[in-house]
Formats: structure tokens, C-alpha cells, sequence
């Protein structure tokens, strides 16, 4: 594929906004590089850049910790030789930086092997609209100001019980930046974004009795976020409510996931029906393209333009443009999570996830919260916590370290520790019962609270 | 100056013509009162990776990042800037930036940078990236990939990857230290998916360290690699569910040392016990494991994944024992944590990039050997689990509990290893887990080398290792209640 039309294309650049100075910049660099390898003989050539710049400070006990300052840039370029490819990377925006790095992707190239499923993805696929997705709030944050946020979030926790005996302190960070996705189809794609969150983390008790717990808002627009109040007050009511823990019993139980744990379980599929699982037969999903793997009530989809939202993007890491669709209805799996290169090799097309999903989302089964669906349960476990990387994406085998509470008679009887949940990823996908409507919408995989059937809970 | 600092110099300092002057004026302009420490930390790293997939060496890559990172330290108060451009500019802008912690400003500080130090490296600084041509590391992939088919015809997939960096830092500290260190890295994976009668399970196996490539080539340790990882995948095939609950547990050696990573060392770095946030925090001098454990970070092994000539602050890297015959004696430290708590530094100042703030990082952390025969240790269980290799793991420092997921894992019947059992998750209590050591092996292992630890965000390269041990009480994690 030819990439006469590159002039043209770069004076026209595709972005909800103009360019500006730096943005220019970066157009100019991306035209030089994709010249570069195409006189280095290279047939096609793609292109990702970037910058960003940030704050982020740290208080503990009321007093300056950290003060960072962050100002990035790098670019990683692909070239393709016909069917064999080469990548390089580099910060260093100089001419003859950028020049060594497109002639090291070069000469890798020259001694990969044939793959006649490499390539940039299918012209008619490319965004041919970049909507404004509103993702852009850049926040002119004073250092002293930081500061504030910083030390009225950790102070609102300390205030909030007596229980809290140390801290880690309150954050507060913000960082904004443009990136550029450019190949030799002609296609440039500029997105600016931001993003600003505060957190805290504090503990409570002492000695052997001690825990600890965080919380956090984290959005594309400052004048969105949650007041360092609340989220110092929700960040010590989540840590005190840990304190006397015991460790659950063996058995097995029904399990509800909060939502900050329940998106975890939507990642599981994504990497099991993943193309580079798939092509590699690397999943225990293999083959599952319309099968019913959830009850009926399950829809999961993605939204890639919904607007200010942490996933969002209008075209994927290879210029494909995105759009919203239906990855499970009615319990069944519709389609897979593909690059092109994954697809070619799946004798099928791309689903615009290079790179990942957009803002996937688990819809909400009934109207129904956390304490509801305890109650309901009755007796069983609720998870608030997860470590470990127990997952087995080849046999589905799922085991991982927990934290969270037992509930007897629909109310939560006492905290646990010290203890795994267990079972197989599609046993349990089958056995999501109940989807609860209290989102977690700082994340871009969203999920309510989620009720799973039974699962092996190892403890005491 | 020491050969390695020349070097250092001119990937570092040369291209854009700083000098020493720069560095001391730099420093001087951060040392106005009320700062009480700065450094600078050079650093240019080059990186490439190749890897094959599906019966092609399709991908490989290679980069490049360089850049300097400023810190200004005021008391408990840190601030910190970088930049990806070395100039004399780049470097103001970002001491101007991380001296703003301090209110005011005033006289400049005289800084006078000099290296009078001898340190022997630990290994070599040859670029690893140039031990083997690039058509010599194709094939070497390629010869793996056949090497682990030919091994059984249930192997239906074969990944092998091929990684090396090399990384030349430089530090200059406030109080005149100046040194360099220039750190090879090379890794190599491989990992084999197995099928039979419908069923599919994966194995894998790699190593590594702070050699060149010819490592790899030398005693046939690629191709070893490749028929652990097709051996692993073969046990999976026959492997029943775990048991559920609390058990007694054998680790073997070497990587199974992920268990004092998580359940010890993560709890003894200096930052969490400076702030008493770690389920070990004031312990110093107790009992915390029995008398048969003695555990170190020891930094100075020749060659090792972990191992480093100076850390990142320019300290020496040293041996700590951290718990010695049961006793907890000591902290690992970075400058910071080790001034706040009075304690000295025990070059374990890491950080994963220029870009990032040091924080206290352990190096290879091990358990030295025992006195029992491993096939002893094994034999005196009547019901448990024999575990040998692992993922995995993590650990919440506060509260203790920690988790590492077996990847190979065998049931214990009557002090016979019986059938091989699914992957399961291990948790327990890093302050009392190795009070509950009954027996240690005399088998002392380090792993093959190729461990990350992440911290904060942050990761960096790290060995582990013990012998073979027994630990009376583990909860496993498996289906089987």
C-alpha cells in the first residue's frame, strides 16, 4: 500500500479540535518518520506518538511527602517489508533519533520471517470521523493548591473515626496529553485527553490487627471529581469496617463481587476471547462464537464513544474506527475481541480492538445495590478485595487470595481474611446470577456488584 | 575515575557536552537552605526483544529511552522532576522544579562532584544486544521451538521470547558522591501448550541475568528450557483438583523463594516500616520465624538478575541478613528511609527508570540451606501438598496476608508424592508463616532469573531462592473441599 496521499492527509488533520503548536509537531514528526521508512524501502509503515505532562503529590500526616513533575513523550513506529515487520521505540524527538529508530525497526525487519497475516489494517476500516468525545479538561493545578486537595482528603479520614491509627496519606494527580496514531494508508488520528484523580489510604487498629484500605475518584474533568471529603470519609469507613477480621471457612458459598472487584471477571473474558488467545488456541473459550456461556439476563457491550468516559476512543491503536456492540446478549457470545492481525489469522474482520476494549460494560440484571443483594444471598461471602494472579486462561482454572465479609441471614456478619475463592472461569461466568446497577464508573470496564452461585471458598 | 564511570560519561554526558561543572552547578542551585539532599540520575537504555509465535519469528523490537531525573530532599518532603533530553537547560528547568518543595530560596550550595571509589563489578559491561547478530538469534529461536516439538507429539504451541537490555546510569549526589554503572539483562522464555484427548494445558520456563547472549547457547540452557516447559505441560495434562484448606505444605527449591519475596521481604523494606504501616514494623530484634530460617538480600552475587554493582542511589550493594535463626535483624533501605529512621543505607535504592523516584527494592532474596535431605523433608508428610513452581504472587504489607499461585503441584499420601494436582493459589501470614517452618532443606537454590517485582507502580528485576522446606499449615486455594 502505497502512501501517496500522506501531504494532503497531514494538512487535513483528522481531530475534533485543531491542531495546536505542539500537536503541529507531532503531524510533522509522524510525516518525516513514515518518509523515512518508506525511503528505507519499507511497503508500509505505522506510527504511534505522543506527549503528556502532569502533577502528582503525595501528603501523609498533613505534610508534603512527594511533589512530582511529569513531562513525557515517546513514539514507537512498525514498518512491514511485504509480510515481515520490525518496531522500534524512542523518547528522543531529534532528526537523528528518529532517524536511528525507524532504521532499527528497519533492520529488524530484515531478519523477522514471513507472516502473511502482517500488515496495517484494511483502508475501508479506518475512521473516516473523529468525533469530539469530550475528553479533554486540561486542569491548571497549582502546586499549592494540589497540596489542599491532598491534605483535606487524608484529614477527612483521620477526622472520620478513631479507629484510624496511621496513614499513607492523600494524592492527588493530573496529567493531560495528545497522541497520534499515523500510517501510510494516509490516516492521522490525534486524540487530546486528560486525567485527574485523587486517593487515600489509611489504617486502622494496631499490631497484628491492623488494615489497611483505599479509595479514590478519578476523571477526564477536575470539576467532576468528587470532593477530597468524601472520598477521605469513604476511605476510612472502607478501612475500619475490615478491623477484626477472621479467616473464612472452607465450604462452598455463594460469592458477591463489589464492583471494584467484579470488573475483574469481565477482564477474564476479554482475555480469553481475545485473538491472540484464540489464534494461539491459548483459552478456554476456543471455538465458544455463539455459544450460551451466561444465563439470559447477561448482555455485555462495549461504548466506545460515550462521552468524558476513561475508555473511550473513536478509533483503535490501529486507526479503525470503534463502535458500540453487543459482546454477549441473551447469555451468548456474538463476537470476539480482534485486531486485524488477530482477524487475518482467524480468517475473519477486525472488531476495532487493537489495543483493548473501550469502556466495556456489564448491564444490570435488576435495580439492585450491594446491601439488597445481600440480603438476598442470605448466607455467603462478599468479596471487596482480590490479589494474586491465580487465573489459568488456557484451562479457565481460577484461584485467587480475597478479602471481604461474611454474611449470615442477609446482613453482613463479620470481616474475613486469610482466604481464596476458587472454581472454573466458565462455571462461574455461568453462575453470575444477579448484576447489580451500582456502577463503577471510574473504570473502563464497568460493572455493578456481581452475584456468582457458588464458588470453592479455602480458609480456616 | 573507575573505567565503568569513563563509560558512563560518554553515552551519558558526552553527546550534548555537559560537564562536571554543570553537574556541580546544578546541584549547588537545588542546596539552598532548607534542602537536605539532591541527586541527579543519568540514565540511557537500550532494549530489544524478539520473539516467536505460531512457527515465526514474527515481531522483534528495540528502544531506546534516556533521560535524567532530579530529586530534592527536604526532611520528610521530596521533590522530583525529569526530563528526556541530558542539556545543561533540561537539568536547570528540573532542579528549579523539584527544589520547590522548599519555600525559600537563598545562597547557593557549593557542590563538588568526585569519585574516589573502587567498586568491582559484578558483570560484565558488554552490550548483550551485540553477543549474537541478529540471524543468530532467529535461529536460535527456531531451534528452541524445535527442540520443545520434537520433545513430545502432544505439544500443539510453542512461544519462545528473547530479551537483553543494556543500561548505563550515572548518579550525582549533593554530598560529592559521583558513580556510574553500566548493567546487562538478558532474559529468554519459553512456554508450550499441550494437548491430549481434547484437553489443553500449558507449561513454561525460561532464565536469565546480567550476562550476554552467549548465555543462553552455553551448556545448552535454551534448549533445557524448552523440555522443562514441554515436562511441566505433560504433568498438567494429568493434573486432578486441588484441595481445599489449610495443609501441610513441602515448597522445593529455587523459584518457590517467591514465598520469602512476598511473605518477608516486601514487609521489611524501610519505607512501610518508617511509617509503621508493615505487619513487621517494630519487630526488630523478635521472633518471627523459626529457629531453622535464616533469610538474606544480598545484592552482590556475580552475574545475578538481581544483583547490582551499585544501586541506584550509588551505594554498594550488600549482603543484609534480614532474619538470621529465626530473629528479625534488620531492614532493607534506600537514603531516605534509612536517614529518617537513623538506621544506614543498605544498597537497596532502586528505581525502574530516570522517571521514576528511588524507593527501598529488594535484590535476591534467599533462604540459606538447612540440614534436612529433601527426600526426608518429603517423606515425613502424611497428608499434604508437595509444591514446585509457581506464578505469581502478592502480598497486602499491612495486614500480612500474602498469596503465590502453584503452577505445578503434587498431593503428599503417607510420605509418597502421589498424583499431580491443578494449579492453586496459596495464602497465609507473612509474620507467622515461617514460625510454622518444621523442617529446611539442604538443597539452597536460586532460581534460573527471572523475576519482576512491582511496587507502586514501579518494576524492577529481582532473583528469589530457597531450599527445599516444610511448612506446617498453609491454606491451598484449590476446588476440592
Amino acid at each position: 500500500m502505497g502512501n501517496q496521499s500522506n501531504k494532503s492527509m497531514a494538512e487535513k488533520s483528522w481531530s475534533p479540535q485543531p491542531a495546536d503548536a505542539q500537536e503541529k509537531q507531532l503531524l510533522e514528526i509522524a510525516d518525516q518518520v513514515l518518509e523515512r521508512a518508506k525511503a528505507n524501502g519499507a511497503t508500509a509503515a505505522e506510527v504511534s506518538l505522543g506527549h503528556g505532562k502532569g502533577m502528582s503529590v503525595n501528603v501523609r500526616n498533613g505534610e508534603v511527602e512527594t511533589v512530582e513533575y511529569n513531562r513525557d513523550k515517546s513514539l514507537g513506529i512498525t514498518v512491514y517489508f511485504d509480510h515481515r515487520s520490525g518496531s522500534s521505540n524512542t523518547t528522543d524527538y531529534a532528526d537523528a533519533a528518529l532517524k536511528s529508530c525507524v532504521d532499527a525497526a528497519c533492520n529488524i525487519a530484515r531478519y523477522t520471517e514471513e507472516d502473511e497475516f502482517n500488515g496495517l489494517a484494511d483502508p475501508e476500516l479506518l475512521a473516516t470521523k473523529i468525533p469530539d468525545l469530550d475528553l479533554y479538561y486540561p486542569w491548571q493545578l497549582e502546586m499549592d493548591e494540589a497540596i489542599d486537595l491532598a491534605t483535606r482528603c487524608e484529614q477527612s479520614a483521620l477526622d472520620q473515626d478513631s479507629r484510624i491509627t496511621n496513614t499513607e496519606g492523600g494524592s492527588l494527580s493530573s496529567h493531560d496529553g495528545a497522541d497520534l496514531y499515523a500510517n501510510s494508508h494516509g490516516f492521522r488520528g490525534l486524540s487530546r485527553s486528560s486525567r485527574h484523580s485523587i486517593s487515600c489510604s489509611v489504617i486502622a487498629g494496631e499490631g497484628d490487627g491492623m488494615q489497611r484500605d483505599y479509595w479514590y475518584d478519578s476523571c477526564r474533568d477536575q470539576s467532576e471529581m468528587r470532593t477530597p471529603e468524601s472520598v477521605g470519609k469513604e476511605t476510612a469507613q472502607r478501612t475500619v469496617r475490615r478491623l477484626g477480621a477472621r479467616k473464612a471457612a472452607t465450604g462452598t458459598y455463594p460469592v458477591i463481587y463489589e464492583p471494584m472487584v467484579a470488573a475483574s471477571l469481565l477482564s477474564h473474558l476479554v482475555s480469553a476471547i481475545s485473538g491472540s488467545s484464540l489464534y494461539r488456541r491459548a483459552s478456554f473459550l476456543l471455538d465458544s462464537k455463539g455459544e450460551k456461556l451466561f444465563r439470559d439476563s447477561i448482555r455485555i457491550h462495549e461504548q466506545p464513544l460515550l462521552k468524558k468516559a476513561p475508555g473511550s476512543a473513536s478509533f483503535d491503536n490501529e486507526g479503525v474506527a470503534t463502535k458500540p456492540r453487543d459482546i454477549v446478549s441473551g447469555g451468548v457470545l456474538n463476537d470476539y475481541v480482534l485486531s486485524s492481525y488477530s482477524a487475518r489469522k482467524l480468517g475473519t474482520q477486525t472488531t476495532g480492538n487493537a489495543g483493548g476494549v473501550h469502556n466495556l460494560t456489564i448491564d444490570p440484571t435488576e435495580d439492585i445495590g450491594l446491601d439488597d443483594m445481600i440480603k438476598s444471598m442470605g448466607t455467603g461471602l462478599v468479596v471487596s478485595e482480590l490479589i494474586g494472579f491465580g487465573i489459568n486462561n488456557v484451562t479457565g482454572d481460577y484461584s485467587r487470595g480475597a478479602f471481604g465479609f461474611w454474611v449470615e441471614n442477609g446482613e453482613i456478619a463479620y470481616p474475613v481474611q486469610e482466604f481464596t475463592i476458587a472454581g472454573n472461569l466458565r462455571d462461574m461466568f455461568m453462575g453470575i446470577e444477579v448484576v447489580g446497577s451500582d456502577f463503577d464508573i471510574r473504570r473502563s470496564t464497568r460493572a455493578g456488584s456481581i452475584l456468582v452461585g457458588e464458588m470453592t471458598v479455602a480458609g480456616a | 575515575m573507575s573505567d565503568i564511570l569513563q563509560l558512563a560519561q560518554q553515552s551519558l554526558w558526552q553527546p550534548t557536552g555537559l560537564i562536571e561543572q554543570d553537574i556541580n552547578n546544578t546541584l549547588g542551585k537545588i542546596m539552598t537552605p532548607g534542602i537536605d539532599y539532591a541527586d541527579l540520575y543519568f540514565q540511557y537504555s537500550r532494549h530489544e526483544s524478539w520473539a516467536l509465535d505460531e512457527g515465526t519469528v514474527k515481531s522483534g523490537s528495540f528502544g531506546i529511552d534516556q533521560g535524567v531525573g532530579v530529586r530534592a530532599v527536604a526532611g520528610e518532603k521530596t521533590g522530583f522532576a525529569y526530563s528526556d533530553e541530558i542539556t545543561g537547560n533540561a537539568l536547570l528547568d528540573a532542579a528549579s522544579a523539584a527544589r520547590s518543595i522548599a519555600a525559600n530560596s537563598g545562597d547557593q550550595g557549593a557542590v563538588a562532584v568526585r569519585n574516589d571509589r573502587k567498586i568491582a563489578p559484578l558483570y560484565s559491561s558488554a552490550n548483550p544486544m551485540e553477543s549474537l547478530k541478529d540471524e543468530d538469534k532467529v535461529a536460535l529461536l527456531r531451534q528452541i521451538e524445535q527442540v520443545a516439538r520434537k520433545a513430545d507429539s502432544r505439544v500443539v504451541q510453542v512461544m519462545v521470547s528473547l530479551a537483553a537490555a543494556h543500561d548505563t546510569i550515572m548518579i550525582a549526589r549533593s554530598d560529592g558522591l559521583l558513580a556510574g554503572d553500566i548493567r546487562p539483562l538478558v532474559r529468554m522464555n519459553v512456554s508450550v501448550i499441550a494437548e491430549e484427548n481434547g484437553r489443553r494445558e500449558q507449561g513454561s520456563s525460561g532464565g536469565g541475568g546480567r550476562y550476554t547472549m552467549e548465555y543462553f547457547v552455553e551448556q545448552n540452557r535454551a534448549e533445557e528450557y524448552a523440555h522443562e516447559a514441554v515436562r511441566q505441560a505433560l504433568v498438567n495434562l494429568e493434573a486432578q483438583d486441588a484441595p481445599a484448606g489449610e495443609m501441610t505444605v513441602v515448597l522445593g527449591p529455587g523459584w518457590p523463594g517467591i514465598l520469602l519475596h512476598e511473605a518477608i521481604g516486601h514487609g521489611l523494606e524501610g519505607d512501610f516500616n518508617r511509617k509503621g504501616t508493615s505487619a513487621f514494623s517494630g519487630q526488630i530484634g523478635q521472633k518471627v520465624a523459626s529457629s531453622q530460617c535464616t533469610v538474606v538480600d544480598d545484592g552482590t552475587i556475580a552475574n545475578r538478575r538481581g544483583s547490582l554493582t551499585i544501586d541506584d542511589e550509588g551505594e554498594a550493594a550488600k549482603n543484609t541478613v534480614l532474619i538470621e535463626n529465626g530473629i528479625l535483624k534488620g531492614y532493607m533501605q534506600d537514603q531516605t528511609n534509612a536517614r529518617l529512621m537513623g538506621m544506614e543505607p543498605t544498597g537497596n535504592g532502586r528505581r525502574e527508570s530516570y522517571g521514576h523516584l528511588p524507593m527501598p527494592r529488594m535484590t535476591n532474596t534467599y533462604m540459606l540451606a538447612g540440614e534436612h535431605d529433601p527426600q526426608e523433608i518429603i517423606s515425613s508428610v502424611d497428608n499434604g501438598l508437595y509444591a514446585v513452581n509457581f506464578g505469581g504472587g502478592q502480598v497486602d504489607i499491612t495486614s500480612g496476608k500474602f498469596v503465590f499461585s502453584a503452577s505445578e503441584a503434587y498431593v503428599v499420601k503417607n510420605g509418597k508424592i502421589t498424583h499431580p494436582v491443578k494449579g492453586a493459589t496459596l495464602i497465609g501470614n507473612g509474620p507467622d508463616v515461617l514460625t510454622r517452618v518444621s523442617m529446611v532443606g539442604n538443597d539452597l537454590e536460586l532460581d534460573t532469573g527471572v523475576g519482576v517485582c512491582g511496587k507502586e507502580g514501579q518494576s524492577v528485576p529481582v532473583g528469589v531462592g530457597q531450599p527445599t522446606m516444610r511448612i506446617d499449615g498453609l491454606t491451598v486455594g484449590g476446588v476440592s473441599v
